[in-house]
Parts: structure tokens; sequence; C-alpha cells
């Protein structure tokens, strides 16, 4: 994935997560969350901010000790290491609102397995200085929280009627009820998945037709 | 993406480093957990301790003030700090004159999905359930979490006929769950249509709790209306 073995930081090392590879909408990783808890806008932005704060804080400890784990033992330090900062998610979480913690159930500590983490350690973080994978770990958290709000404010709007826990068309709505379950999960992330390929396949075509213009 | 041909060349890695990257790993690793744990605990105790004193508060109307109690086979025991007594732990809720308003306890039944938990409020002046408040619930959204937002369903534990029988030893009359727009008798609750199986846990879990607590509780009621309004009042004489 990450072809870069020099150490520039650029754009594209931050916008990689946002855009061109993001977590969700391109690698299509860490699904299990995104289809779980993106049934409200709140839970999806509180579990993207924790998965960031897994994500950098991992990766700026695993890009720190790149030279000292041997190859062998290097999954199960990243994996040590992730829990280490999903636990401590897991009490913050619980020490902010129980509320959130409740409505987020199982899944906050299921970021341990969330294989974009762990594909983000090994593919970018171990190969990278801390700086290059703080940033490149940013690009990528905020991408995910991007798509997981993508999928949130859609299913709460179409599914319970409100944004954020506000009302927006009053009693009179119906709220269309299958978006906040499991199945709305995969329509809207189906019906996200549609509008960017289409995006990126229109831009390849505009990129295309002047170079065969010009043959 | 990697390079495998370098690595052929690279002597094998000696046990040592291994044991000792995983070894420092885990002591960062618990280092980090215990802090957070440590730092978290208060924050986490209080954010439990106001969830379930606004849940009584919720449970029991005009309540401001909780007490804990839990009932065994001595009776009925206050707890504190220095005496956590075991046994079936009930949240005794008071108003600003500390008069007992009413006994708020936890209840549990199998719903749709997963196990529904709830506390309810029992008024022992009217003898009925004054409201119910659900803890956890994985119901479907939208059909089984309507038993929190249904108007309509929410109005049947407004005053939920509890009575004991002449005996004592049981409810006078069951709690049941009845098909919805049937509900006849003040101890039915009318079912929701679609969240039918979700309302009928309510039933069950409400009819189960109180045919285990109360016939315990009555003997205690009386004694303990009296005692706290007394003590109450010299607390709130103090402050």
């Amino acid at each position: 994935m990450a072809k870069k073995e020099n150490s520039t930081i650029t754009w594209d090392t931050f916008s990689e997560g946002l855009w061109r590879n993001n977590p969700v909408f391109v690698m299509l990783l860490g699904m299990c969350p995104v289809l779980a808890v993106t049934n409200s806008a709140i839970n999806a932005l509180a579990m993207g901010l924790a998965t960031t704060f897994v994500l950098l804080a991992s990766g700026t400890l695993i890009s720190l000790l790149r030279h000292s784990i041997p190859k062998q033992v290097r999954i199960a330090t990243y994996i040590v290491i992730i829990a280490t900062f999903v636990t401590i998610v897991d009490y913050t979480i619980q020490a902010i609102s129980l509320d959130l913690y409740n409505a987020l159930g199982a899944f906050i500590q299921l970021i341990v397995v969330n294989c974009m983490i762990l594909g983000r350690a090994e593919a970018y973080a171990s190969r990278n200085r801390p700086l290059k994978a703080v940033v490149n770990a940013l690009g990528m958290g905020i991408g995910f929280t991007f798509a997981l709000l993508c999928l949130g404010v859609v299913r709460e709007i179409l599914g319970a009627g409100s944004l954020f826990g506000f009302d927006l068309f009053g009693p009179r709505f119906e709220p269309w009820v299958v978006m906040v379950l499991p199945a709305g999960g995969f329509l809207v992330l189906g019906a996200w998945l549609l509008l960017f390929e289409w995006l990126k396949q229109r831009k390849e075509r505009t990129e295309l037709e002047p170079a065969a213009e010009t043959r | 993406m990697s390079t495998p041909e370098a690595e052929v060349i690279k002597p094998p890695t000696p046990a040592g480093p291994m044991i000792r990257t995983l070894m420092g790993i885990a002591m960062l690793s618990g280092f980090l957990v215990v802090l957070t744990y440590q730092l978290t605990k208060p924050m986490i105790e209080e954010n439990q301790r106001r969830a379930i004193e606004a849940a009584v508060f919720q449970v029991i109307p005009g309540a401001v003030a909780r007490k804990d109690f839990v009932i065994n086979e001595t009776g009925i025991v206050a707890v504190t700090p220095e005496n956590p007594a075991k046994g079936l732990l009930v949240y005794a809720g008071y108003d600003s004159e500390g008069q007992l308003k009413g006994i708020a306890a936890k209840a549990a039944a199998q719903g749709y999905a997963d196990m529904i938990y709830l506390l309810y409020g029992y008024d022992p002046v009217c003898q009925c359930i004054r409201g119910i408040k659900v803890l956890k619930l994985a119901e479907t959204p939208g059909l089984g979490d309507k038993i929190i937002t249904d108007p309509n369903f929410v109005a049947n534990v407004d005053a939920l006929e509890t009575r004991l029988a002449d005996d004592g030893k049981t409810l006078a009359n069951e709690i049941v769950t009845v098909k919805h727009g049937t509900k006849q008798h003040p101890w039915e609750i009318d079912a929701i249509s679609g969240a039918t199986i979700s309302s009928k846990a309510v039933g069950k879990a409400l009819n189960q709790s109180a045919q285990h607590l109360l016939p315990g509780l009555a003997p205690h009621l009386k004694k303990m209306m009296e005692e706290r309004f007394i003590k109450i009042e010299v607390e709130v004489t103090n402050d």
C-alpha cells in the first residue's frame, strides 16, 4: 500500500486516508464497527474518535519502537499495544458518559481487532518515522470518522428522523426503521460505495479523455 | 510490500530480544492500563451513582433523596459503605420532607434480542408500581425499544396494581401483559403491537420481581416509613 520509503511528509501522507485509501470506502477495512454502531450520528462520531485515538497512539508507539521489535513477535507486540490503548479509551468513555458507553456496547473493546489499526501498524507505522506515522494515522482516523459519519448521519435521519438527537421532521414523520437496523447499515454502505465508485470512474474518464485526444 | 531477499541473509533473531520486547511491552501495557483505571475510577463510580440516582428518582415520583437497603434472612438492612450487607438490593426514595415515597428495585427478563433490565418504583401507599426505567436493552430499534418511548405503554405503569393477596405471600393478581387494546384491569399491561415479546418481557420481569420482593418487604414497610421520616428530618435540620 505505502510505497514511500523516503521520510518526507507530503500532503498525500495525510490525505491518503481521507480519500485515496479511505479505510472504509476504498480499503473496506473495519466493517464490523462501520455497520454496527452507525445507527446514530453521535455513536458514529464517538466510535470514529475512539478509533482515531487508538490509531494515533498505537501508531506513534509502534513507530518509536520499530527498530527494537523483532520481526517474529511483532504481531503479538502490536496487538498488546493496541489493546492497551483500547482499554484506556474504554475507561475514558465510561468516565465521560455511561450512556454513550452503553450505546457503543462491546464495539469499543472490539476496536482491538479492527483490522484497519493492525493493518496500519504493520504496513505504515512499523516502516516510517513517528511524525510521518502520526500524520498518516491522523488522516486515516479522520477518514474513518468521516466514513462512519457518512453512514451514521444518513441512517439517523432516515431511520429516526433526527440528527445528533435533534428532531428534524416533527412528530408526523414516520421513521424508516430499517435504516437503523443491521440491514440499513448494508444498504447505506452500499449506496455510499456506489457513489464513491461512480465519482472515481468519472474522474478517471475525464483524466483519460484529454490524453486520448492528444494522441 | 516487504523485501524478502534482504531478510534471507539476516541471522536468526536470538530468543533474548524477543522475550525482552514482549516483557517490556507487557509491563508498559500493564502500567498504562492500571494508571488509567485508577485515574478514571472515581469518575466512573460517580457516573454510576448519578445514573442510579437519576433512575431511582425517575421511577419514584417526588423522590429527592435515596438510601440503599438489602433484604435478606435477617430482615431489611440499610447499606452503608461501612456495612455492605448482602441480599436483595432495593433503593428507597424520600421526598424533601424525608417521607418515604417508594421503593425501587431491579427486575430482568428475557426480551427479543437479549435480557431486558429494568428498575421499577413501588409505591407502598397505592400498592402499585409508579414507573419503570429501562436500564439496559438490546431490542430492535423502532420496535422493541418502544417500551421506553411509547407513551401509551409507559402509561401502563403509572399505577400498575401490585396489591398483595390476603395471605401476604403472593400478589393478589399476577402482573400480565395482554394483547394490545384488551387491557381491562389495573394489573394488566397493554402490549405494544409489533413489540409483543418486549412488552411481555416487561410484564414478566415486573411480575417475577414483585412476587419475590413485595411479600418480603411488606412487613418492614411501616417501620421504614416511620423510621426514615425522623432520621431524614434530623439530617435536614443539621444542614
